[in-house]
This record gives structure tokens, sequence and C-alpha cells, in this order.
């Protein structure tokens, strides 16, 4: 028996699966359909984006003076946003006085940023907030410490945008968890009451919610007593997001199961002492993520303010630029610009939102 | 015959604080007087308020003459009629704008959905990136950006871009229309009978099927039942095909159909930026269904056709319809935002009535009342759908 070796051919070697050709002919052109799309879709933004690139950086101007920014061949004219940028920022408060609107948001934002780290989630932060907000309204309106008397008419730009969102936010928060109760109550008179505010609300548009506060409020009140026009917005605005808060704290209600309840019952709970220690933790736990849904609806919703004339950032756009002859036709760059802040500052919160989301689930995942 | 039922010992009345039952009244009798008392000051307070500015009340001022022009409407209007022909022409506006909005969004928002999970990078990336930029911007700087990019980007209307019959310049879109005929008429007849036999033929067909496991045409059939009902309709109608094509004149693009800018503005404007909350929608619908429904649906042998129409979409359907619905609601009333850029929707047409007439109250109690009717006929239909696309549990 003599064996003679005769070795197979060997087998080509594997597929690459790793590597950039790989990843391209699976993601990109792995068949005819793809290959079409990219190509397509390639084609577009390889021909749109240089053409924005151009338009915005290569052939764009940040000189201060509308006439170098007419001239022929010139891009986006950023002279416009850096000419106007105070008066966007701050609207109609003095000038010499912007310093404050300044601190007063540069504060603003940090206790945001603070609030949203979880080592400070304790209650002295509650107690940090209504200190923070005293100090904002003082630095604002002044006449104490020597500050000049600002009136809440020429408040604008960001610090009022600002404002408007975390005031409405924060009262609105108290009257949904309420109302959210209320909806799942087994009282049919309050049910019912909590149950008409919400679809009420739900089923008109903001605007005209504004124009009500603005119109009707001073109509409602006694005679003599006039109501600023803020509060009249902050009014508006907060009954207007407390109805759709009010929607989304009832989905969580309505999630805990029955047992939690009756359990709760056969303790001994009262129906306070069982909302308060049984439902309501584990509801709002659930329902963080689509709570912080509603805070950027209702930062991004405060720019329809600017219809009822009060001057946040849309508002202030408006004001730079409208009546200036001179810089009108550079009203673009300037809605790039606050278009940007809206963009940074909803982007980060939607990122934040889905760390919270993936934090509460974390003792969900095995 | 022993005993006869056992009745239950009649229920205790008990008036104490001890009774939960008790204390619930008591609470639900507070709310109301304290409701109905909040109700009443603010209208009295109203009332005095109202007759001490010499502010008129009610809705008489409808039947004035408005003396004020709309710059679009379906019907001719000119200020001499009344205001409530201004608010009706308010309210077609605002309907031609949110209804053919929310078609348009619902392909482009689909669109991008599914295009979240494309095999390909490109539109993957495409489609995220669309939904976060688009979402996380103001609708109103939105509508105003296109306005501007209507207004003042585009040429005059003596070099507008043309595209065959179309034309875009400053004045708008401008477009052939069709010169109305009989032809038309009987054509849309023909469509209609088309409809009904389309939707005929495929009851017989899925009938069909299931009796005998046969497979019948389904789509292709019904499809030309329409169409050819159309084209028979219009055959017979005298075949009209006579267009108004517009052209450039001396100051616009003059005849045919046009667009306003305001109306384009509006309508782009809503329809991309409720798109980006239509495709996150279709996207967690999608999500939702297990994955193992897809390969279940692969290992009995359906194509990727079939699978997607058979087993994903009637899953995802039941995730996607209530959120859906919020968002068409939505984009009907932010259409109301269309008064920032001057397009006479019902909220512009109310904004000049309050001006005009000092009715603020019943001004806002119209719009307000347009709106709630909209969004209860909007979540009214949309339950309806529903309840048909629900599980059907036995």
């Amino acid at each position: 028996m003599t064996y003679s070796f005769t070795p197979i051919t060997p087998r080509p070697s594997p597929v690459k699966t790793d590597g950039i050709v790989p990843w391209l002919r699976a993601n990109l052109f792995g068949d005819l359909k793809t290959t079409i799309a990219t190509v397509l879709l390639g084609g577009i933004l390889l021909w749109l984006i240089p053409q924005l690139l151009d338009w915005a950086v290569f052939r764009a101007t940040t000189v201060t003076n509308a006439d170098a920014c007419r001239a022929t061949g010139v891009g986006a004219c950023w002279g416009a946003v850096i000419e106007k940028h105070r008066l966007i920022f701050f609207g109609r408060y003095p000038f010499e006085e912007q310093w404050r609107p300044f601190v007063a948001t540069l504060l603003m934002v940090g206790m945001i940023v603070v609030s949203c780290i979880r080592v400070f989630w304790r209650p002295w932060l509650a107690a940090m907030w209504l200190a923070g907000l005293a100090v904002f309204f003082v630095l604002m309106y002044g006449s104490v410490f020597g500050l000049s008397k600002v009136e809440t008419d020429r408040w604008g730009g960001f610090p009022l945008t600002m404002l408007l969102a975390t005031l409405s936010i924060g009262m609105a928060f108290p009257i949904a968890l309420l109302v959210g109760i209320g909806r799942t109550s087994k009282l049919p008179a309050i049910r019912a009451f909590c149950t008409i505010y919400v679809e009420l609300i739900r089923g008109v548009p903001l605007i005209s919610v504004l124009f009500m506060a603005s119109f009707m409020l001073p109509l409602f009140m006694p005679q003599g007593f006039s109501v600023d026009v803020l509060i009249r917005v902050l009014v508006g605005i907060t009954l207007f997001t407390a109805a759709y808060m009010a929607e989304v704290i009832r989905g969580g209600l309505q999630a805990i199961p029955k047992g939690q309840v009756e359990a709760a019952a056969t303790l001994g709970l009262s129906y306070w002492q069982t909302q308060r220690k049984i439902v309501l933790p584990q509801a709002m736990a659930m329902v963080v993520p689509s709570l912080m849904n509603n805070f950027i609806a209702v930062f991004i919703d405060t720019s329809l303010v600017t219809i009822v004339s009060l001057y946040e950032l849309m508002g202030s756009h408006g004001l730079a630029f409208n009546s200036d002859a001179d810089w009108r036709p550079f009203k673009i760059e300037g809605y790039i610009f606050i278009a940007l802040i809206y963009f940074t500052f909803c982007f980060a919160m939607a990122r934040y939102s889905a760390w919270v989301e993936k934090q509460a689930n974390k003792g969900r995942m095995r | 015959m022993t005993e006869s039922v056992r009745k239950l010992p009649p229920k205790k009345k008990n008036y104490s604080w001890r009774s939960q039952e008790f204390r619930g009244k008591i609470y639900q009798v507070i709310m109301i007087v304290v409701v109905a008392a909040v109700l009443l000051t603010l209208f009295s307070n109203m009332a005095s308020n109202m007759k001490a500015r010499g502010i008129q009340s009610g809705f008489d001022f409808l039947n004035q003459p408005a003396g004020f022009d709309i710059g679009e409407s379906l019907t001719s209007f000119d200020s001499a009629q009344h205001y409530w022909v201004a608010f009706l022409i308010g309210l077609s506006n605002t309907l031609r704008v949110a209804i053919i909005g929310i078609v348009l969004t619902t392909i482009l928002g689909t669109l991008l959905g599914v295009g979240r999970f494309s095999r390909n990078a490109l539109v993957r990336g495409f489609c995220a990136s669309y939904v976060s930029f688009f979402r996380n911007i103001p609708l109103l700087l939105q509508l105003f950006m296109w306005y501007i990019l209507f207004t003042e980007v585009l040429p005059d209307a003596k070099e507008a871009w043309q595209a065959g019959n179309f034309y875009l310049s400053k004045g708008g879109l401008s477009f052939p229309k069709p010169i109305w005929a009989t032809g038309h008429l009987t054509a849309v007849a023909g469509l209609l009978v088309g409809i009904v036999g389309a939707w005929w033929i495929r009851r017989r067909a899925v009938a069909h099927f299931e009796s005998t496991g046969q497979v019948k045409s389904m789509f292709w059939m019904p499809l030309a039942a329409v169409v050819g009902g159309a084209i028979i309709g219009w055959l017979a109608g005298g075949m009209p095909t006579d267009f108004d094509t517009p052209k450039i004149g001396e100051f616009a693009v003059e005849n045919g159909g046009a667009l306003t800018p305001e109306f384009l503005a509006v309508l782009l404007g809503l329809t991309v930026y409720t798109a980006a909350f239509v495709a996150e929608v279709v996207r967690s619908g999608i999500a939702s269904v297990p994955g193992g429904q897809s390969e279940a649906a692969r290992a009995v042998g359906l194509n990727r056709n079939q699978e997607m129409r058979l087993v994903m979409l009637p899953q995802a359907l039941r995730v996607i319809i209530p959120p859906m619905t919020n968002q068409y609601l939505n984009l009907t009333k932010n259409s109301s935002l269309a008064v920032a850029i001057g397009y006479p929707d019902v909220v512009s047409i109310a904004n000049t009535a309050i001006n005009q007439t000092g009715r603020a109250v019943e001004s806002i109690a119209i719009v307000m009342a347009v709106y709630l009717f909209t969004s209860l006929a909007t979540s009214f239909f949309m339950n309806w759908y529903n309840t048909r696309s629900a599980i059907k549990e036995r």
C-alpha cells in the first residue's frame, strides 16, 4: 500500500468582512438597487453641499458693511449677524445694561446644566432654582441695589426665550400632575373637568391660546387691574403646556398595573399616600423621556410669542432686520444664526433625553 | 320551592367623613362650586369691562360687509361681502393647506421612516439627519425661511424658471389648467364608477382566494378598472384637451392656474417639518414589530413584498396610527402659523376682523370652534380607522 500525497486545491481565502471595501460593499454598493440609491443621493449631496459651503464659507464675508455685502460674487454676509448680534440676543434691553441679561442667562443655563447631572438631584435643587429665579428677576428688572429699572416690555431676545420656557415648564408641571391624576380619578365630576380641560386645549392651536391670553385675559380681570403682557403670555403657554404634559403623565399612570394600587390599599395607605408613594414614582420614571420631548416642544414653541408682540429670539430678529433697509436683504443670515441657537439647545436636550431613557431602562435590561 | 332569592341588605348610607364615597362627593361638590364661581367672576368681569370700554358684543357683525380683500381664495371675494363669507374663505384656505399637507407629509414621512431601515448607509444617514435637523428648529422660523426663499431668492416673473409649461418665480408657481368642459365631468363620473368597480373586483378576488386558495389579481385588475373608468368617461365626454397654459407677461406670469408664494411656503414648511415627526412615528412603529415576525414570514415562504404587506405593516400600523393621528392634528393646528407670513387662513381673517371690529371674544371663539371641530372630526375618522386595523380578538 502506497499512498501518494495529492493535496486538494486550496480553498480561496474567505472574503474579507472588515475594512473599508467590505463595508462599502455591504452598505453602499450591495446590489443594483442600493448602488442606484447611493449614486442618486450621493450625486445630489455632492452637487448641493459644495454650493452651500461655497456660499456659507468660501465666498462669505464678515465685514460689517452692508455695501460690501451687496457686491456681486459675495456669498453669505455674516457681517450682518456680527453687526446685529446684540440686538438679536438682547432685543430692546437698554444697550449699556446688557451685561445684566447676559449674566442672568448664564445663570439660567448654569442652573439647567446642574439640574441635568444626577449627583445634584437632591431636595436643595428646588431651593437653588427659587433663589436662581429670584436673582434672575432682580438682575433683569432692577430697581434695587442701584440697578436701574427696566420694564418687562423692554426685555427681549434669548433671556426672554429662556425665561418663558423655564417658567412655563416649571409652572405647568404641578398643574399637569394634578390634571393627570384627575383624569384617572374615580370621581366623575373631577374626571370630566380634567378631560374637558385637556381636550379643549389640545384641540386648539397655541396661537389661538396666545391670542386669547393677550386679548381676553385683560377683559377677565376686575376693572382697573391690568396684567403685564409677559404674565399674560406666560399664563397662556403654561395652560397650553400643562394639557399636553397631563396627557403624558396620564399615559404613565395608566401603565401602572392595578395590583400596585390594590396592594397599597391592602396595606392601608390612603388615596394620596398611594399616589405619592406607589403610583407616581413608578409612573414618573416611565414618562421621563416623553416629558423631555415636551420640554423641547415648549422651548421651540416660545418662538410663537413673537406673534403677540413679545420680542424673544424670533421677535428680536425682526427688530434687528425688518426696519433696517440696509441690512434687510441679509435677514436669512440672521435666521440661520437663530436657527443654530435653537438647534444647539434642542439637540442637546434630545441627546440628554436619550441618555436618561437609557439610564431608566438599565434596571430592566438583563 | 325552598327559599326565595335572598335580597342583599340595602346599602347603608354613610354620611360620615370616614366614608370614602361621601368624601368623594364632598370633594366634587367643592370643585364644581369653585369652578362655577371662578367662571362666573371671570364672565361678569368681562361683561362689566366690555360695558365700561364700550365694546359691543354679539355675533351680529358677521352680517356686516367685511371691508377688506383676501389675497387668495377658492371663490372670488370682494370687500363688500359679509364677514361670515370671509370666515368661510379663511376656513377653506386652512383646510386646503391642511389636507394637501397631510397627504404630502404622509408620503414623505413614510419614505423617511422606512429609509431608517435601509441597507444603504447613505440613505440611513440622510434620513436620520433630516429628522434631527428639522425637528429641532422652530416651525415659525422654517416658515419664514421658506417664505424668504420664495419671495427673494427666486427670480422675477420675467425670468421665471420654466419646466415645460410650469413656471416658478417670485409670483409663485404657475401651471397649465384644463379648461373646464363637460368631458371632465364625465371623466370624474367614470373615475367614481371605476373606484366602485375596483372595490367590488377586489372583494371578489379576496373571497375567491379565501375559499379556494387560488390567487387572482388583487391589485392590477382594480387599478385597471379605476384608470379605465376615467378614460372611458373622458372619451364619452368628447375628449376635451384644451389647457389654459401660463405665459410670461409684462409684470407677472399670466393665465393658467397659480399657487401663491404664501401658500407654497406654508405648505412646504408644514410638510417638511411634520414629515420629520411622521418619520419617527413610522420608524418606531416598524421597530416595534419583533424581529421573529420577519424571520417567520420568510420561513413560510413569503417574499419581501408580501412579508411587508401581510406581516409587518398590519402589526406596525397598530402602533403607528394613534401617534400619526396626533401628527395630523398638529399639522392642522400648526397651519395657524400661516398668519405670520400673510397666508389668509382662518386665524389671519379673525385677526383682521378683531382689528376692524374689536370683537375679540367672538372672533377667537370662532377660531377655536373651527379647530376644535376639525380636531374632533379628524380624531373621529382616525379612531374609526384604528378600530378597523386593531387586533381582532375572539
